[in-house]
């Protein structure tokens, strides 16, 4: 964002920069993640949002169980094909635009279940911004998650809809 | 109930009873399919074994004949310590039938026991009030615990996750 403070007379500043810029500043800083937790993942995900390593610090503020106000996906769990089309409808209720997390090595690869029920990566029907790999990854490897999120939206951003 | 001994079971089901083992205090009796629910409300209403633990069946494809065991653990609740009995009742089906009378009508709790191992073990419970899949969707048509069954084997899966896309169900 290009800031540019001139001085005037009376001594207040104006800026120039770009809608889209605005706009990807307010995003990444105030990211709405849907928490997707269908297993042990999960539990890492709930201490990562409270308070010990509290992710509202880096701008993920509310979680919401609601895809209507949500626009980071957090999928952590073992994902079933049975679940999966679930999955695939919630993220299809979250308003454009949005990103998703694969948290966890059961949603980037099926982790320890090749079995005949598991998805084996949830790539197979999410498009996913940001893989955490881990049986389950520490909370501090979601922050960086976030974070890492937070810079695609800075550096690609994403269209005005 | 008090006084109750495992002699007087034996004696009580002696006509039911095909066989019946010992591991570890703990008793296994082999019974004929037909009267399993004959024999399940003996030991529910004359003996005490109010409790139905656990209901599940063992695939033994390639090790012996006939191929599924249905199994039943049940508990009594004791006045004494010692009269705390479990016991284990093992009823053997064959593939061709594979089909056995539901014990609903004795514990409502089996309902959903009998479901999963219909959907496991696609064996029929006769009687059953709702015999759904429990666990797998239900377009599925595979009995995944079945031991010809390749546990890998995710196409079955993949098809009822394409037609729930497709159709917008779960
Ligand atoms: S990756 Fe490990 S910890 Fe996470 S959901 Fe799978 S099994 Fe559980």
């Amino acid at each position: 964002m290009g800031i540019n403070a001139a001085p005037t007379a009376g001594g207040e500043g104006f800026l120039t920069t770009t809608v889209n810029s605005v706009a990807n500043w307010g995003r990444k800083n105030s990211l709405w993640p849907m928490p997707f937790g269908t297993a042990c993942c999960a539990i890492e995900m709930m201490g990562a949002l409270a308070s010990r390593f509290d992710l509202s610090r880096f701008g993920a503020e509310v979680a919401r169980f609601s895809p209507r106000q949500a626009d980071l996906m957090i999928v952590s769990g073992t994902i079933t094909y049975k679940m999966a089309s679930v999955c695939r409808k919630i993220y299809e209720q979250m308003p454009e635009p949005k990103w998703v997390i694969a948290m966890g090595s059961c949603t980037c690869g099926g982790g320890p279940f090749d079995s005949y029920a598991v998805v084996q990566g949830i790539d197979e029907f999410l498009p996913v911004d940001v893989y955490i790999g881990g049986c389950p990854p520490r909370p501090e490897a979601l922050i960086d998650a976030v974070i890492k999120i937070q810079k695609k939206i800075d550096i690609e951003g994403a269209p005005i809809v | 109930m008090s006084n109750f001994s495992l002699e007087q079971l034996n004696g009580r089901l002696e006509s039911y009873i095909k066989s019946s083992s010992e591991f570890r205090g703990e008793t296994t009796y082999f019974v004929a399919p037909a009267k399993i629910v004959e024999i399940l409300k003996i030991l529910k209403e004359e003996f005490g074994f109010t409790y139905l633990v656990d209901l599940t069946a063992v695939d033994f494809l390639g090790i012996k004949t006939p191929r599924f065991e249905i199994v039943y653990y049940l508990h009594r609740f004791g006045e004494e310590y010692d009269e705390n009995i479990r016991v284990r009742i093992k009823a053997q089906i064959t593939e061709e039938n594979a089909a056995i009378d539901s014990v609903t009508s004795i514990w409502i709790g089996a309902d959903w026991l009998e479901r999963e191992v219909f959907d496991m073990f696609g064996i029929v419970f006769k009687g059953h009030p709702d015999l759904r899949r429990i666990l797998m969707p239900e377009d599925y048509d595979e009995y995944p615990l079945r031991k010809d069954f390749d546990v890998r084997n995710r196409e079955p899966s993949k098809k009822s996750f394409q037609k729930a896309l497709r159709e917008g169900g779960y």
